[in-house]
């Protein structure tokens, strides 16, 4: 069964802005999705309407097989959501928000306080429970979402941007949190800025563009469609002119920095003959890691 | 079971805040009502005499007991549930499956208990100007008050869920809520008024409020009790409609 399916989905919002112009989109029970896609993409959108937080213009949105207009409350009982926006009270404790919470989804209080403990040992935030969370940094707010969504064990957890303008060593704190929840058989949808942690975390992922979905496929195929490589080249001396070398293209960043894209085919011996040819001598080099970006800015262009 | 757990949540969840603020939910219509027991019954009261049978004071007490009522039933609501909106934690509720009507009854629940609440405490303070209360009927108070607390409450609730700014939810309070408080006859009988007046005050339901109210203590009222009884509650029904319409819609909460 599909964890979550979207049939022709559209969004105009009341200022006639098209956010969504017909997405069709599954994610598989258990699996671990990517959800690409450039600022105002529509991923937020999208989120929102599969959510409840914003009213579709057309389509059809079934979680776990049940359609949110038909039966809406079932629905509602598998997804967890971990919004891009702080969303919860920043007046209240952070052990009462996880218990109101828990209580709206009809867990009695008593059994709501031992799953708060465990999601809050979880996110690492055990010893703040006690804290207004108006008082916590931004990483922990983020992740008093995370543990605010696990309350109701959710079969499909949506986390939008959660990693966003968290430091490193949280972001991978999040990482672990999250393959772990997926081991024991939740399934998630990630949206992210940074590719490289949609590449090293994900299975399958869709990218979209304006409003439309434009690349929906395993992570494996995609990566293989790349067929460029990419280098940073440091020259020993300054470069006024690109080069202009047949089959590469090149890119002066500044005058003693050159960006290669080199076809798979390609040698880097061949290239170093080429650059020798034309007496550009390189110190060093450089591979320039963000794969996944490079294809995304192929697809979208 | 599920269901009531969520209304007991939300409940629970709008009590606690009250009773936590309580320096400004509970405190200033204390101070307020004291004044008013003291300037308008007291050092005036004392000059005007009898109405309606009864010395002023006593005259004045059941009103100014429902207005702090409907003061604080309708505040409590319209500030709770916009900030609930501002702060965006409404999403926690339209996330989870918590059906619209619990999410109504939970907020104007909260309303009901902060009106009903001051409503004591006002009652209690006027003992420290009256000997005692008369009780006439106490069904008739009672429903009275938990009537005017629903509508008031659900009335704030459709103020918040319309307002877009915190200076939206002061608005209605101010330009409607006191003048039909204030020409609701808490400190005169309608039947005081020149005949125009008369009429024009019936349109007023904070009149009906207050009568039957009133009645509920003295046995006294301009107007038919079931009259006002049957319009506060078609009050009620109408407005409970208008709530749980907007909730479907989304009306300022879902884009
Ligand atoms: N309430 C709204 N009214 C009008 N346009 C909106 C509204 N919310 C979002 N948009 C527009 O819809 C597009 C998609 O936004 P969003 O879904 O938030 O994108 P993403 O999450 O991919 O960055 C953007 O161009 C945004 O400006
Ligand atoms: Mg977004």
């Amino acid at each position: 069964m599909n964890a979550l399916s979207l049939q022709n989905l559209t969004k105009t919002y009341s200022n006639g802005f098209e956010a969504l112009k017909g997405i069709d989109l599954d994610v598989e029970e258990g699996d671990f999705f990517a959800l690409l896609g450039a600022n105002g993409a529509g991923k937020s959108t999208a989120i929102g309407i599969i959510s409840s937080l914003i009213n579709k213009t057309s389509g059809h949105v079934s979680i776990f097989g049940h359609n949110i207009d038909t039966e809406n409350r079932e629905a509602k009982r598998c997804l967890g959501l971990v919004p891009q926006e702080i969303n919860f009270n920043l007046f209240e404790t952070v052990e009462n928000i996880l218990l109101i919470y828990a209580g709206y989804y009809g867990i009695p209080r008593k059994e709501a306080k031992v799953r708060a403990e465990k999601a809050l040992k979880q996110m690492y935030l055990w010893d703040k429970r006690h804290t207004i969370s108006r008082r916590l940094s931004g990483g922990m707010k983020r992740r008093v979402m995370i543990a605010r969504a696990l309350m109701h064990s959710p079969k499909l957890l949506i986390l939008d941007e959660p990693t966003a303008g968290v430091d490193i060593e949280i972001r991978r704190s999040m990482w672990e949190m999250m393959e772990e929840v997926n081991k024991e058989g939740t399934a998630i949808i990630l949206t992210t800025h940074y590719l490289e942690e949609a590449e090293n975390l994900c299975r399958n992922i869709a990218i979209i563009h304006e409003g439309m979905i434009v690349e929906h496929s395993d992570m494996a195929t995609l990566l293989s469609y790349i067929n460029v490589n990419h280098f940073i080249l440091d020259l020993e001396k300054p470069l006024i002119n690109v080069p202009n070398i047949k089959g590469y293209k090149f890119e002066l960043t500044s005058e003693k920095v050159l960006n290669v894209a080199i076809p798979k085919k390609n040698t880097l011996n061949q290239l170093f003959e080429q650059l020798s040819m034309v007496n550009i001598q390189v110190k060093s080099l450089k591979n320039k890691s963000n794969r996944l970006e490079q294809l995304f800015m192929d697809i979208v262009q | 079971m599920n269901t009531f757990t969520s209304l007991y949540t939300i409940i629970y969840k709008e009590v606690r805040r009250f009773l936590r603020i309580w320096p400004q939910t509970l405190l200033p219509p204390a101070i307020t009502t004291s004044l008013y027991f003291l300037i308008f019954g007291r050092l005036i009261g004392d000059r005007i005499g009898t109405i309606s049978g009864v010395s002023y004071m006593d005259y004045i007490v059941p009103g100014v007991i429902l207005i702090a009522v409907i003061s604080h039933s309708y505040s409590n609501v319209a500030a709770s549930f916009y900030s609930t909106k501002f702060q965006r934690h409404i999403e926690e509720l339209l996330v989870s499956p918590v059906p619209n009507w619990v999410i109504l009854v939970g907020y104007i629940s909260g309303g009901i208990l902060r009106g009903l609440l001051v409503g004591g405490v006002v009652t209690l303070i006027s003992l420290m100007f009256i000997t005692e209360i008369q009780v006439h009927n106490l069904f008739i108070i009672l429903l009275t008050a938990i009537l005017t607390a629903t509508l008031f409450a659900l009335a704030g609730f459709i103020n918040a869920m319309l307002a877009e700014s915190f200076d939206d939810i002061s608005l209605i309070p101010n330009f409607i809520l006191t003048p039909l408080n204030y020409l609701g006859g808490v400190f005169y009988s309608v039947s005081m008024l020149p005949e125009v007046w008369q009429k024009i005050s019936l349109a007023n339901p904070v009149l009906y409020m207050i009568n039957s109210f009133r009645y509920g203590f003295i046995g006294v009222s301009d107007i038919s009790v079931e009259l006002a009884l049957g319009r506060i509650i078609s009050f009620v029904i109408f407005l409970t409609l208008i709530s749980l319409w907007m909730l479907d819609r989304g009306q300022g909460i879902r884009q």
